[in-house]
Order: structure tokens, then C-alpha cells, then sequence
């Protein structure tokens, strides 16, 4: 009885991998510690070790494998001694596929409405959404010399989440610039040097992060133009990850964008799809305004259509369409959205026909594509993955009282995450974030459904 | 209990600072520095620009105490000399000038209109920053005086990054961040002096120690009091300066110049000087003694040591007179202006939040 080794699960967000390379063959021995494989990961390439000793027998993936499922049989090994197998290498996946960490992989729901400013016939090409924040950087330093990106391990380690991959070899140390680990200290320099002319792209590694760094986002970069009269501009983006990630507690989870989009004097822009991640960074690296750019982790290794055009830039403060319905209106941002266009094919199978609105940026925020769908569908839900109070949910209810109101036929719901700080058992984690089911709930209620 | 403090910069030259016990010797380090050598024409500058910063806070106390400028008001007497010698030494128009909320008289030396200023005080719509910024947030690109900065310790990390915009555009340019006493205990002045010497950036930094941080002296919140070493862990050498003398400031900074230019890395001069006034307007300064300042506005006044070094100059009280006139005329001018400017119009609310529009 041999030992399965199974495709380990190397990242908290890895779902499949790339069985990139064999470092061992059929026969072999190894022993504890031994490297079996280089394995691609959705951040980075691995070398998974041999946690027991004995034979290989038999290879069942071979080398160049792309997408392998963590949990896969890769290979099997024969105890020292032929005797009963060791349990598995430590770091493969539970057998227990519904225990393995990696979060499940949303039902991909395509958005119905195309971008009705391309052309018909632009061609489109599959693009992760971390590709495309990377193509977008690489372009704007390509045509705007003033233009660098500064972080922690944004350089040598090719970012800490592969989205600066390659900027260093293309662009040099001059303009890709590895970090201490100091964040109040380099959102400063960055912000100093868009004073002085320079167009800074600051990475946190994530927003978590960036609370230590708040005070120069919003004292410095966001009141700057204002308080000189317009005499002096911030020309600045802060981007990186934001909202929850996959089991990584309370402190590494949380959703800054009503935090950021309270404040007058910034731009708040969170992108769901890749198309618009590109789009929309490369508008904000071109704005004059300091710009809050969230994106989200688990979104990084999805793949969305990206139309192939020249200089794909998107307007900031327009939302989008992704799905035109009539019955009810579902609002969100980020990865909600893609949780509400599944809750919306849910909802069509039930005979609801529910619009779902991208806002893509938060602040400004394009009210008026959301009150022109209120018109029509007369219900709106609100989706976000963060805190109920004060958020951008309760900013969109407030904004509907007040200027739709005569257009609702039912309360204004608000579908969010729990009112805690996130936990990490992954059953509790579950229940604290928001789901397609949720916001299924949320809309036959407007629905009186 | 805390150490007496010792408000009384001694007049001899700077001291450069000593290696800490087990720095390493073999370091290059600045030469100490000497007081500069003016001519008489400088130093009747010196005299008129300190002279000029003295008279116009003066004038902005009047009008706080009038309720014409309102909010937080920080004025620079007794530090004259320090903001003076500093911007003798750069060049207009290349080096870049960052410091925090006592800004008035950084901003006369670099030769800014004392009417824009005093109307910004006052809130105009005249004002510099069109009476949106007020004492605290003032600004002059053109200049390259870039604020006017409101919390404490911000300046030096936002310098730091003028410092990279100059090294990244290779424009040869210093940028000179002034910080006080209280921001050298902020984190941030840590992490930024961390990168400039990682990155040889070219910048100054400038501690202008008047012994109280608001009402907390040195002693009192400074574990190592002598500020100028605060850089030695970074491997910043650090430079205690008579921040009341004026040739002295300038002496080190062209030895601070020199030391940035020729591609080390920043430096930090401590600037030991001394504030006449409260904090703040409305700082009544009862953690010190009258006499403490009385015995430093006697001994150390800034503009008084420049009139030493011009009567040795063979200038009279009778030239100097007339210099004080026509600056008396200049502020009581600024002063009516900042009065009669009409205020912002009440468009001006929305404007300048953004600069483009979405």
C-alpha cells in the first residue's frame, strides 16, 4: 500500500496549480525534506518537499500540467520497507475535499452587457485580473517616464502577489522600488514625491496595512489640493488588496472602501472584472487626483475577457451595467458583483429579472445609473462584502431615500458581511461573508417573493 | 524628575556629532562646520529678513488678538535666524523647502509676499492659498516651498519623497524638511531617515530644537535630549547647531549642502534655538519662567547678533533705522491689506477638492 502524494495547497487562496516540474522520477528514493516537484501557484512558483521517506512508484501528473485541483493524486510512493504508508505529505489538502482551505470556486457567470463604447468585432482576450493591473502599470511607465511603483516586495520578489511581475526587469530599480517594511514612512515619500512632480504608484501589500498609513493618504495626499488653494496637486496612487482574503483572521480581512470613500479631496476605485481593472488603473494613474485603487485577492487569479485595444482607459465615476433586469435592481462593487450576477441567474430560473449594477468607482459615485435602474426595476438591493455600518451600502440607501424615493416599492435591503470582526474557523468564516444565497433571500424579499 | 532645561545655546561654533561608542570611526564623516563669512551687504540682508519675520508676527498677534486671524496661529519669534540662514545658502527655484505648522517666517525668507501671507492668516480670499489653508497651510510651488503641514512629523516623510523626486529626475536639487523638537519623537521620522540613507536621497533634515514641544520640554520627552545623534543609528551624521546665530546656521548649511551634494546621503542639523511667544496664541506658557526668556531674548536674540556683527561692520543704528521703517511699512501695509481683502467668495467651497472633474 503505497502513500498518495496529492497536490498540496501552497497559498491561502490557491485553488489549482501548475504541476510545473518533477525533480524526482518513477524509482527514485527519497527522503523527508527531499524537493518532488516545483509547483506553480496562483502567487508563485514552489518547491513542495517530501515529508516521508521511501520509493517512488508511480507519477500520474505529469510535468506541465496546468490547472491540477489541490487534493489531486500526483503521485504515489511506496513505504520504507514496504510496510503501511505514513499519512500524505503534511502540506497536501485534506482528504476531506469541503475542509481543504482554499475558498469554492464562484459558479463564473458571464455579464451579459457588453462595453458599449468598443467597437463591434474588438477582439478580446482571456486575462487574469492580476495580468491586467500588471499590463496596465507596465503601460502608463511605458508612456509617462514620471510614473514608478513602490512597496514592499514589489521588485525582487515580483510582488508579494505576483501583480508587479516583470516591471523590474522591464522598467529597473529606479522605478520599481523594494520597501522596508514601513508603511506610514513610504506612503509619505510616495505622496512627497507627487508633490514634487512625480507620478507614485504606492502597493500595499494590503489595505489592512495601510492603516499605518492613513494619516498621509488622507491629511496629506487627499486635503493638499484643497487646503492651496488648488496650487498644489497630489498626483498619487495607493493601490492593493482589500476585503477578505481566505482565512486569514480578523486582522488581515477587512473592507476599507466607506472608510476611504468618506473622504472629500480622493478618487475610491474598486474594479471587479480584469477589463476594468485595467482600464480604470490606467485612468488613475493618469488623474491628477490622489487615487484609492482596492482591489480584491481572491479576484487576482480569475480570468475575465479584456477587449485588445490600444489604450484601453476607462471614465472614472461611471458605473456599469453587467446585466440588465426588470424586476429588481442588485447594486454592489468588487467581488460582490460576481456574487450578485450568480444570485441573478438564480433569480432568473425563478422567474426574477434582476439588474445588476457594477458601481466600479465609490467615490465620486454614479448615483444616477443607480437611480435610473430604480426607476425601472422599483427594488434595490445592495450587495458588499464588508460591515453594515456606515458602509457603502448605507450610503446608497441614504441616496435612494432621498432621491428615489417615490420610485421604491419596497425597503431598500442591504446584503453585507456580519457585524464581526472576521473569524478564522473556516465554518464561522462562511457564515460571516456574504454568499449568492443571501442576497437570492434579499431580492425575492423586495420581490415579496 | 526632569533635568532643568538648558535654553542657552552656547555661542561657540557647532559641534559635529561624536561617533556613538561603537559606531564605526572609519565612516566618512562632514567637517565641522564655520560660521559663515558674510559681507556686510549679506548680513544687512540677514538683518532685514529677520528683522522683517520678527515685525510681521509681531503684526499677526495684533490682528489674532483683534479676532481678525482666528484658529490656530504659531509665530516664529525668536527663531529667526534659523529659517534665515537656511534659505540664504539654497537656490531658489532647484532646492525644495518642506516644514510644519510654524511656517510664516520660512516662507518670508524665501522672499513669498508678506500681503499673501497676512491675507491667508486673515482668511481672504487674496490669501496664498485663497483663505482656504489659513496659518498652517500655506504653500508656494513656484517657490518650491511646499507647506504648511499640520501633523506633526508628516513634513519629514513628505520631504523625504521631494528628496526622491529630486534624485529621481536628477535635477540636483536639496530639499530642506524642517521639523521640531516634538515631531523627532514621531515614528515616521525614523522610517523616513531609514530610506534616505538606504537611498542616498538628497535632503536636509533640520530639527529646530526651541526646547518645548507645546508645553513638554525635551528633557522631558527626549530619551536621548541631544537631537543631533538622532540620525547616528541610521548612519545620518548629525550636526548641533547655534540656531541663533545666523552665520552659524548658515555656516552648516553650506557644510550640509556640501555633504548632500556630494552624494552621501541626507544629514540632520540640530538647530538649537529658542520661542519668545507661546505654542500657540493661545498657549500661555506657564511651564517656564519669565525669566527664562527674558534672560534668552538678553543673551542669545538672533537679530541682536546680527547687529553686533554689523556695527563690528562699521554700520550704525541710523542705517539699520531706515531698514527698520521701510519694514515696519511693509507689514502695516500687509496688515491693511489682509484687513480690507474682500473674503472667499462662497463658490470657492466647492472648488479645488478635485482638480478634475468625473
Amino acid at each position: 500500500m503505497g502513500i498518495e502524494i496529492k497536490m498540496p495547497a501552497l497559498s491561502p487562496t490557491m485553488e489549482e496549480g501548475t504541476l510545473a516540474r518533477w525533480l524526482v522520477k518513477e524509482g527514485d528514493d527519497v527522503r523527508s525534506g527531499d524537493i518532488l516537484a516545483e509547483i506553480e501557484t496562483d502567487k508563485a512558483t514552489m518547491e513542495f518537499e517530501a515529508v516521508d521517506e521511501g520509493k517512488i512508484g508511480k507519477i500520474m501528473i505529469a510535468e506541465g500540467t496546468e490547472g491540477v485541483k489541490v487534493g489531486t493524486v500526483i503521485a504515489e510512493m511506496a513505504g520504507e520497507g514496504g510496510e503501511e504508508a505514513a499519512p500524505a505529505p503534511k502540506a497536501a489538502a485534506p482528504a476531506k475535499a469541503e475542509a481543504a482551505p482554499a475558498p469554492k470556486k464562484p459558479v463564473a457567470v458571464k455579464a451579459t452587457v457588453a462595453d458599449p463604447s468598443l467597437p463591434a468585432g474588438t477582439e478580446y482576450v482571456k486575462t487574469t485580473v492580476r495580468e491586467a493591473l500588471r499590463d496596465a502599470m507596465a503601460e502608463e511607465m511605458r508612456s509617462d517616464e514620471r510614473v514608478f511603483v513602490i512597496g514592499e516586495e514589489v521588485a525582487e520578489y515580483q510582488g508579494a502577489y505576483k501583480v508587479t511581475q516583470g516591471l523590474l526587469d522591464e522598467f529597473g530599480a529606479k522605478r520599481v522600488i523594494d520597501t522596508p517594511i514601513t508603511e506610514y514612512g513610504f506612503a509619505g515619500i510616495g505622496t512627497g514625491a507627487a508633490m514634487g512632480g512625480l507620478r507614485p504608484i504606492v502597493e500595499f501589500m494590503t489595505f489592512n496595512f495601510a492603516m499605518q498609513a492613513i494619516d498621509h493618504i488622507i491629511n496629506s495626499a487627499a486635503k493638499t489640493n484643497y487646503m492651496s488653494g488648488g496650487q498644489m496637486r497630489c498626483p498619487i496612487v495607493f493601490r492593493g488588496p482589500n476585503g477578505a482574503a481566505s482565512r486569514v483572521g480578523a486582522q488581515h480581512s477587512q473592507n476599507y472602501a466607506p472608510w476611504y470613500a468618506a473622504v472629500p479631496g480622493l478618487i475610491v476605485i474598486a474594479p471587479y472584472d480584469a477589463a476594468d481593472a485595467k482600464g480604470l488603473l490606467k485612468a488613475a494613474i493618469r488623474s491628477q487626483d490622489p487615487v484609492v485603487f482596492l482591489e480584491n485577492e481572491l479576484l487576482y487569479g480569475r480570468s475575465f475577457d479584456v477587449p485588445k485595444v490600444d489604450d484601453y482607459v476607462l471614465p472614472i465615476g461611471k458605473a456599469r451595467i453587467m446585466r440588465s433586469g426588470s424586476d429588481v435592481t442588485l447594486v454592489s462593487y468588487s467581488i460582490g458583483v460576481g456574487l450578485a450576477l450568480e444570485a441573478a441567474e438564480t433569480l432568473a430560473a425563478e422567474g426574477i429579472d434582476a439588474e445588476v449594477i457594477d458601481l466600479r468607482t465609490l467615490r465620486p459615485l454614479d448615483t444616477a445609473t443607480v437611480l435610473e435602474s430604480l426607476k425601472k426595476t422599483n427594488r434595490l438591493v445592495v450587495v458588499e462584502e464588508g460591515w453594515p455600518t456606515c458602509s457603502i451600502a448605507s450610503e446608497i440607501a441614504a441616496v435612494v431615500m432621498e432621491q428615489g424615493f417615490d420610485d421604491l416599492d419596497a425597503p431598500v435591503l442591504r446584503v453585507t458581511n456580519e457585524d464581526v470582526p472576521l473569524p478564522y474557523a473556516a465554518n464561522l468564516e462562511k457564515a460571516a461573508l456574504i454568499d449568492a444565497a443571501r442576497i437570492v433571500a434579499a431580492a425575492k424579499k423586495v420581490c415579496y417573493k | 524628575m526632569a533635568k532643568p532645561t538648558t535654553p542657552r545655546p552656547s555661542r561657540a561654533t557647532a559641534k559635529a556629532a561624536a561617533p556613538a561608542a561603537g559606531a564605526d570611526h572609519n565612516r566618512p564623516r562632514p567637517e565641522t562646520p564655520t560660521d559663515y563669512k558674510a559681507s556686510k551687504e549679506e548680513l544687512l540682508e540677514f538683518y532685514r529678513q529677520m528683522v522683517l519675520i520678527r515685525r510681521f508676527e509681531e503684526k499677526a498677534g495684533q490682528l489674532y488678538g483683534l479676532g481678525l486671524i482666528g484658529g490656530f496661529c504659531h509665530l516664529y519669534i525668536g527663531q529667526e535666524a534659523v529659517a534665515v540662514g537656511i534659505q540664504s545658502a539654497l537656490v531658489p527655484g532647484k532646492d525644495s523647502v518642506i516644514t510644519g505648522y510654524r511656517d510664516h517666517g520660512h516662507m518670508l525668507a524665501y522672499g513669498i509676499d508678506p500681503n499673501v501671507i497676512m491675507a491667508e492668516l486673515t482668511g481672504r480670499e487674496a490669501g496664498i492659498s485663497r483663505g482656504k489653508g489659513g496659518s498652517m497651510h500655506m504653500f508656494s510651488v513656484e517657490h518650491k516651498f511646499f507647506g504648511g503641514h499640520g501633523i506633526v512629523g508628516a513634513q519629514v516623510s513628505l520631504g523625504a519623497g521631494l528628496g526622491f523626486a529630486h534624485k529621481y529626475n536628477g535635477d540636483g536639487g536639496v530639499c530642506v524638511a524642517y521639523f521640531g523638537d516634538g515631531a523627532a519623537n514621531q515614528g515616521q521620522v525614523y522610517e523616513s531617515f531609514n530610506m534616505a540613507e538606504l537611498w542616498k536621497l538628497p535632503i536636509i533634515f533640520v530639527i529646530e530644537n526651541n526646547q518645548y514641544a507645546m508645553g513638554t520640554s525635551v528633557n522631558r520627552s527626549s530619551a536621548e535630549d541631544q537631537l543631533y545623534r538622532r540620525g547616528e543609528s541610521f548612519r545620518i551624521p548629525g550636526i548641533q547647531v547655534n540656531g541663533m546665530d545666523v552665520l552659524a546656521v548658515r555656516g552648516a548649511t553650506e557644510e550640509a549642502l556640501k555633504w548632500v551634494q556630494g552624494g552621501n546621503g541626507p544629514i540632520l542639523l540640530e538647530m538649537k534655538t529658542y520661542r519668545y511667544r507661546g505654542h500657540s496664541m493661545s498657549d500661555p506658557a506657564k511651564y517656564r519662567s519669565r525669566e527664562e526668556v527674558q534672560a534668552m531674548r538678553d543673551k542669545s536674540d538672533p537679530i541682536e547678533g546680527v547687529k553686533a556683527y554689523l556695527a563690528a561692520q562699521g554700520v550704525g543704528e541710523d542705517e539699520l533705522k531706515k531698514i527698520d521703517q521701510d519694514i515696519r511699512k511693509i507689514v502695516s501695509e500687509a496688515a491693511d491689506f489682509a484687513e480690507t481683502s474682500p473674503e472667499p467668495d462662497m463658490a470657492e467651497l466647492y472648488t479645488d477638492v478635485l482638480v478634475e472633474q468625473y
